[in-house]
Parts: C-alpha cells; structure tokens; sequence
C-alpha cells in the first residue's frame, strides 16, 4: 500500500460527493475552525508552515504564492482555481470533482477567507462532463446551505463562487492564459513580470491553484501543519494523487505518499505492465516530463544505463544493489533529470516504438500552440513534421540533430511553458532512445512493429 | 441569443461589478448549445448585449476548438488520440470508425449523422481508449463496444 490517504481517504458511493455526505465525513468543519478561530495570515502561515507545494507541474510553495498578497490592503483580490486538467496523462483533478466537489469548495472558502477574496473562480476544462455537472451541483447545494454568499457562519466574511467551463484549448491551462481566457478572451498566455499575485485577473492580484494543490488544504487546517508533515518526506510533504495509465494492469488514481518507491508502485499497487511484459520506459509526471526508463527506475534491480543500446548488450539482472530506487519525491526525479509535474504518469511496455510516442506527442504540442511566440510556433511546427517524415521511411541521417537544435532553441525563448515542455519532452526521448531513431531513419521502419497499442491487452 | 438574456442575466448575480466580459465563453456555450453552431446574429447579439467588441468574439471563436461556426452532423464522434489513448488502442477504434462511417476526421457523413473528430487527451486515460459522443464519455472502448454504440444511435 502506499501510505496515507488525505484526500481519497473514503469509500465511494453514488452519493459520497453530496453535500450531506461530505458533511458527514467532517467536512466544512476545518472552514469553520478557520473563519471563526483563525486569522486569515493564521490560515496563510499554516499552510506555509506545511511545505505544501503546487500540484499543476511547477510545485512552487503553496504559502510563497499566497503570502505576496495581503489580504487587508483594502484591494481586490482573486482566487482561481485550475481545474483544466490538460496535460496528457493526468485525470486525478477529475477524480477530485467527481468523487469530493466540496472538498475543492470548502478548499477554496479557506483559501479566499486566507487572501481577502470576494469573488473565487472555478476554471474547469469544457470537455469535462460529469465532473462538471457534480462540480456545478455541489455550487448550488453550498449556496443552498449558506456555505457560500453573505456573511458566511456569522462570521463577516463573505465569498462567491463562479464556475467558467473552457472551450478546447490545452494552453488555457497555464495560469496566465487561464486569466485571459476568465476575461472572454482568446487564451493567450502574458509575458511576466508582473507576477499575478500582483497583477491577474482584471488587472488585480490572484492566486491561482491547482484543484489537488486546494484540496489539501481542508486537511492542513482540521488537524493542522506539523501533522501533514508526518506524511510524506521532509523535502515533500504530505501525498500526491498520481494518475496511471498506459501499459499497466491496473489504471487509475492513486494516491501515493512522497517517498514511496516508483517501481514498487506500478509492480505491486498497479499490477505491474500489461500482459507480463517488461517495462520500457515511464513517463512521470504528464507528457510534459522526460521519460524515463525502467533501469533509472530500479537501477538497484535492473543496473543504470542511459539508453536502448546499452539495454540490449547488458543483461537485465546487472543490478547495482547500492543504488538508490527512484521515489515520488520531487528531489528524488529532479536527481534523475525530470519531475513529478502534474501526476500523470504513463507506463510503457517493452516492445513499444518510441518514435511513433514521439509523433504523437509533437502532434500534440504543435496543434496546441497558441501562436504568439515563433519559436514555438515555427519549432514545434517544425519537429512534428520531421518525426512525421521518420515515421513515413524518408527519415534523414540529420533528423536527429535538428530535432535536438530545434528543441533547445525552444528553452527560455518563450512566453509560457508549452514551447520549453515540448523540447524538455523531446530531448528527454531522444537523449534515452536515440538509436530507434537511427534505426527507423536507416532502414525506413520501426525497430519494433511500430504498434503503440500493447497487443495482448485485454 | 435575444431569449437567453434573462438567464445570462441571472449568472451575474454572483460576478462582481464590471466582468461583462467573462460572460463571453458561457453565453457562447449557450447559443451553441441550443443552435448546435454559433451564427452571425448571435456574434452581433451577444456584442451589444455585453457591450464587448465584435471582434473579441470572434477571435474567441476561432481560438478555442469547442466552438462551430457551421452546424454538424446529428452524433459528434470525438476519438481521443493522444499518447494513453494511443498505447490502449485509439488507432484500431479510429480506423474502426473511419470504416464504419466512411468518413475521415473532420468529415461529417452525407446523411448528416455523423461527425468525426479527433481531440486531444480528455482527462480519461485511466479508462482509455475514449470516444465522447455529443457530450457523453464512452469509456475503455473496444470495437465490440463501439459497433453497439453505434447501432443505437439514430
Ligand atoms: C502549457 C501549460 C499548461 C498547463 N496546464 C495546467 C493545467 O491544466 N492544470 C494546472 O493545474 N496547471 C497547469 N499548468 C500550470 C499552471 O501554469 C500553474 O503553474 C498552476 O496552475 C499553479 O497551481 P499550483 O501552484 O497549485 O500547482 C500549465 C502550465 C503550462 C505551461
Ligand atoms: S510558448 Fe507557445 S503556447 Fe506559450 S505563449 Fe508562446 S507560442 Fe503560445
Ligand atoms: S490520452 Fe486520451 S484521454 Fe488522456
């Protein structure tokens, strides 16, 4: 098992995400404790004092973000909460919205009773269907019960909520972009400086949280900053909902306490790779994060190599007991050169055309690029129809140091994240699986059957 | 757009003063909810209702892929085809639906029935390959399960 359950912590039921169920599992009772006996810097230090980071890709401190803003400079304050879920891979968000909406709500009471906001925002991806409907649900039954409004338990303090639904746009998810897009407009993504903890929404300060980084927050405040910190390790507090998908027996959401070894979850919780194969590669964190292969995972079992050649000279059972297994542990995949991001983890079996992932990847990135930068345009552009052609059989022995210069030209040169991501994405693949390029550019096919389904899967 | 006023009203209720503006995407997905596409009228509509320029609209319009200028068929078939869906079979269940409906991505089917899509990654990996049909997910598709969809739908 991996460890203690903050947020999943219940069974579900076709009614645990109602607002009588909620409440019967303690719920608004941490809102309570903070608008009747805290105060809002109280609020804002304790979740400081947790170490809680952000859970959308970046794990920037939860209590850094929100300590910038003051919540009694008699300005107007916003709070956004990113329920736009794109990155590919990550569904834990919607597992949030459709099993716990008012722990998100709750979440967001404190957190705006904690930053001086009127008015909070709920940013949800349109595609989304019934995390919507039970989102919007929840609304109506906080309203109903005076959760939200005028004057909430006596207490003065007042909040709203409005939920926006996006239309299709993978960007919309990055913070600034998300502003715009709550602003009517088309999502384009602001240059910064100025931060949007000092100018966001409308032009006035925000605070913009991932929906898994709110909905810990109920917990930090019930039982308080030192306990979430039993959990987890000393570096990364508390659990991560990790979303698995891909080749693996058993998908879903788990959550997973920090420290927890990455090979030991996808073999043991997760059943292990479809069909008894052996695993190829991982990618941690959504496909935003560099991949990583099965002995960087376990180099105590498997040895440490870098990439495929390495893999088929070296026996599997070349394992390197005194080295460390990887754990979910932001410092432990930085050490291994990628991250945790937004939790979404895809696990991919042996025998899987790395050439064909990377297509579908920079297909991906080049129709979501909003535009505004050349370097992502053109690059991304660019990168797609090169791995485009390679998988045609017209691959040139150059490909492969293009797509390498055309990634790094990406790094810094843009305004939002998209643009470094996809270079991040593709010299993570290249730099491990080099030589199934070289291989499809030399003889025009796959070194496997170029197949990315797991034949044999049920 | 002119009947939806009342409603597009009452969400101000709980925006603050001056957001007209944030309305531009939810009133959108109303008209496009009840026309099936969005229509000149309604652009010009919804401008002046709001007070926002027209072209803010428009720009919103092209950008974001939810939006349709023109209607589509009766049944919008949306394959997700992006890494999870690909490695749980997006491939075999698009070249399925290509088969079955004659149609390429993009194309809506002569009969008016179909339309077929392809999107990017929907929050469904978990339970991948996923097809959304209108607004609804159909989870862990197989072929098997993609011919009853199909059947069922008039
Ligand atoms: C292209 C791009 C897409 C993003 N998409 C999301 C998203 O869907 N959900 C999310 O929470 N964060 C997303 N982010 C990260 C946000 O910009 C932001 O860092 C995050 O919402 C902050 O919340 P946190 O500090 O609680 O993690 C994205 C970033 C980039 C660059
Ligand atoms: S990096 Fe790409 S997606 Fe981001 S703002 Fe620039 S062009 Fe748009
Ligand atoms: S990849 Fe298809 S739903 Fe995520």
């Amino acid at each position: 098992m991996s460890g203690g359950k903050l947020i999943t912590g219940f069974a579900v039921t076709a009614t645990s995400h109602t607002l009588g169920e909620y409440r019967a599992r303690g719920g608004y009772q941490a809102l309570e404790r903070a608008l009747l006996g805290m105060k809002p810097e109280e609020v804002t230090g304790e979740i400081t004092a947790s170490g809680l980071q952000g859970r959308g890709g970046a794990a920037f401190p939860v209590g850094r973000k929100w300590s910038v803003i003051r919540p009694d400079d008699g300005e107007t304050h916003y709070l956004c909460a990113n329920a736009d879920e794109g990155e590919p891979g990550t569904f834990k968000d919607r597992w949030v919205l459709e099993n716990a909406p008012h722990l998100l709500l709750e979440a967001m009471l404190i957190a705006s009773y904690a930053l001086g906001v009127r008015h909070s925002f709920v940013y949800i991806r349109g595609e989304f269907d019934l995390a919507y409907r039970r989102l919007a649900g929840a609304v109506e039954e906080a309203y109903g019960a005076g959760l939200f409004g005028k004057d909430i338990f006596g207490s003065g303090f007042s909040c709203d909520v409005f939920v926006v639904r996006g239309a299709g746009s993978y960007v919309c998810g990055e913070a600034s972009a998300l502003i715009t897009s709550i602003e009517g407009k088309k999502g384009y993504p602001r240059n910064r400086p100025p931060r949007l903890t000092v100018r966001g929404l409308y032009q006035k300060p925000t605070v913009i949280n991932n929906v898994e980084t709110l909905a810990n927050i109920p917990w930090i405040i019930a039982h308080g900053a030192q306990a979430y910190r039993t959990f987890g390790t000393t570096k990364s507090p508390g659990t991560r909902l990790v979303s698995v998908s891909g080749h693996v027996t058993r998908p879903g959401v788990y959550e997973v306490e920090h420290g927890y070894p990455v090979g030991r979850f996808i073999h043991e919780d997760c059943g292990g790779v479809l069909g008894g194969r052996a695993l190829k590669a991982v990618i941690p964190g959504g496909i935003s994060t560099k991949v990583l292969t099965a002995s960087e995972i376990e180099p105590h079992r498997l040895g440490h190599f870098g990439d495929c050649e390495d893999r088929r000279v070296l026996p599997q059972s070349a394992g390197i007991p005194h080295l460390e297994p990887l754990v979910f542990e932001g410092e432990s995949l930085q050490a291994a050169g990628s991250s945790l991001g937004s939790g979404g983890m895809i696990v991919i079996a042996e025998g899987t055309c790395m050439v064909r992932v990377l297509q579908v990847m920079l297909r991906f990135y080049h129709h979501e690029s909003c535009g505004q930068c050349t370097p992502c345009r053109e690059g991304m552009g660019w990168l797609h129809r090169i791995v485009d052609r390679i998988v045609s059989g017209r691959g040139r022995p150059e490909d492969v140091d293009r797509l390498y210069e055309i990634s790094r030209a990406n790094d810094g040169t843009t305004i939002c994240g998209l643009g470094d991501a996809a270079g991040y994405a593709t010299v993570g693949i290249l730099d491990k699986f080099r030589c199934e390029f070289e291989y499809f550019i030399a003889h025009g096919r796959s070194r496997y059957d170029g197949c990315l389904e797991c034949l044999g899967s049920s | 757009m002119k009947h939806l006023i009342p409603e597009c009203e009452a969400l101000k209720a709980r925006l603050p003063q001056g957001f007209e503006s944030t309305l531009v995407l939810p009133c959108l997905r109303r008209v496009q909810e009840e026309r099936g596409y969005v229509a000149d009228g309604d652009i010009d509509a919804l401008a002046q209702y709001l007070g926002v320029p027209r072209v803010q609209i428009e720009e919103v319009l092209s950008f974001y892929t939810q939006f349709r200028r023109q209607p589509i068929g009766r049944w919008h078939l949306q394959a997700c085809h992006n890494v999870s869906c690909s490695l749980r079979g997006a491939g075999s269940l698009l070249d399925r639906l290509r088969e079955r409906l004659g149609i390429e991505p993009g194309q809506t089917t002569p009969d008016g029935r179909f339309t077929l899509s392809t999107v990017e990654c929907l929050g469904s990996c978990g339970t991948a390959p996923v097809l959304v049909v209108n607004e609804v997910y159909h989870e862990s598709m197989t072929p098997e399960k993609l011919d009853a969809l199909l059947e069922g739908l008039e």
